[in-house]
């Protein structure tokens, strides 16, 4: 393996551990809006099934930005895009 | 190990060669198996539900209930085709289990049904405001990113989502197999014995109620979008 391969594959692995950094913020916001309707399922049990469907809804939204940092590391991980461009 | 997009099964001759994936021949198994369901709940309608007419019944009034509770009595019209994309996405993520790759683990599936879904909402917003009020709307250069942004975060949610699960479960079986010739030596390289039962339990999560999350969120977002599209300027200042 030549230098310039070894680097870049190295690099290429940081990058996708330091990419997954981006499911920090997804679950702070999915534990706070969590947290949100659990009080207001105490304050009003009457309306569980509501608020469990809006908060499907707010952690699949919050989940997102998690998501776009893992398929940037899946890419860089399984299909390597710079490892491919130096040796083709 | 190896985790590779979709294998191409063949290229047709004609047309400058349409690439055949395994996406495309289990997205049409799915189509088969969906069709076989709904002839089979559907044979000998009777005026009185019975047996498994009464379990189709229950699906309409679920979904027709959900369509107008959230989008809005007005757009009732999409439930057909809310029903299906939800019966397509469960149907097409769980055929996981059987052991083929899902077609949602294809940006292309989910990608044309969330531009299916970026046209519906145009076609809702030109119904409500006309054509030329709906175009008042992109004066706001935010408002393109707005509208760009809706189908790819939708697409890139229900397939990366998906993903997650796959990739998990293949690396949970690969380290079963690798587990079972350490314990067993060389019968359980042969005969991997721990991967028959252990990933079930967890495909429980990772398949079946991740997928149903997914395929709801989607069906969900598609008729918050399409109710907040169809509504007319003087009710929205109203509220």
């Amino acid at each position: 393996m030549s230098m310039d391969q070894a680097i870049v594959m190295g690099a290429s692995a940081l990058g996708a551990g330091i990419s997954m950094f981006g499911c920090f913020g997804a679950g702070l916001g999915q534990g706070f809006a969590t947290g949100k309707a659990v009080e207001a399922v105490a304050r009003q049990p009457e309306a569980k099934s509501a608020i469990t469907t809006t908060l499907m809804i707010g952690c699949a939204f919050a989940e997102t930005t998690c998501l776009y940092g893992f398929l940037v590391a899946i890419f860089l991980t399984f299909t390597n895009p710079f490892t491919n461009a130096l040796v083709g | 190990m190896e985790i590779t997009g979709a294998k191409i099964l063949f290229e047709t001759p004609i047309f400058g060669g349409i690439r055949i994936t395994e996406t495309t021949a289990v997205g049409w198994g799915v189509v088969v198996v969906l069709i076989g369901l709904v002839k089979f709940f559907t044979s000998r309608v009777e005026k009185v539900p019975r047996g498994k007419q009464v379990l189709a019944e229950m699906f309409v009034d679920f979904i027709y209930g959900q369509v107008e509770s959230v989008a809005g009595k007005r757009s009732l019209g999409i439930a057909p085709y809310i029903g299906t994309i939800f019966l397509m996405s469960i149907t097409s993520s769980l055929s996981a289990v059987v052991g083929v790759r899902p077609p949602t683990v294809d940006i292309n599936t989910t990608a044309a049904w969330s531009l299916v879904t970026f046209f519906l909402i145009a076609a809702t917003k030109i119904k409500a405001h006309g054509f030329f009020g709906h175009l008042k709307e992109y004066l706001n250069p935010l408002n393109i990113v707005d509208v760009l942004a809706l189908p790819v975060s939708m697409a890139l949610r229900h397939f990366s989502n998906i993903l997650s699960g796959f990739i998990l479960m293949e690396l949970i079986g690969l380290a079963l197999a690798e587990l079972s010739s350490l314990a067993l030596g060389a019968f359980g390289e042969y005969f991997p014995v721990f991967r028959a039962g252990i990933p079930a339990v967890l495909s429980l999560y990772f398949d079946f109620f991740g997928s149903f999350i997914q395929a709801f969120v989607f069906i969900m977002l598609t008729m918050v979008f399409v109710g907040m599209a169809s509504e007319k300027k003087e009710e929205h200042e109203n509220i």
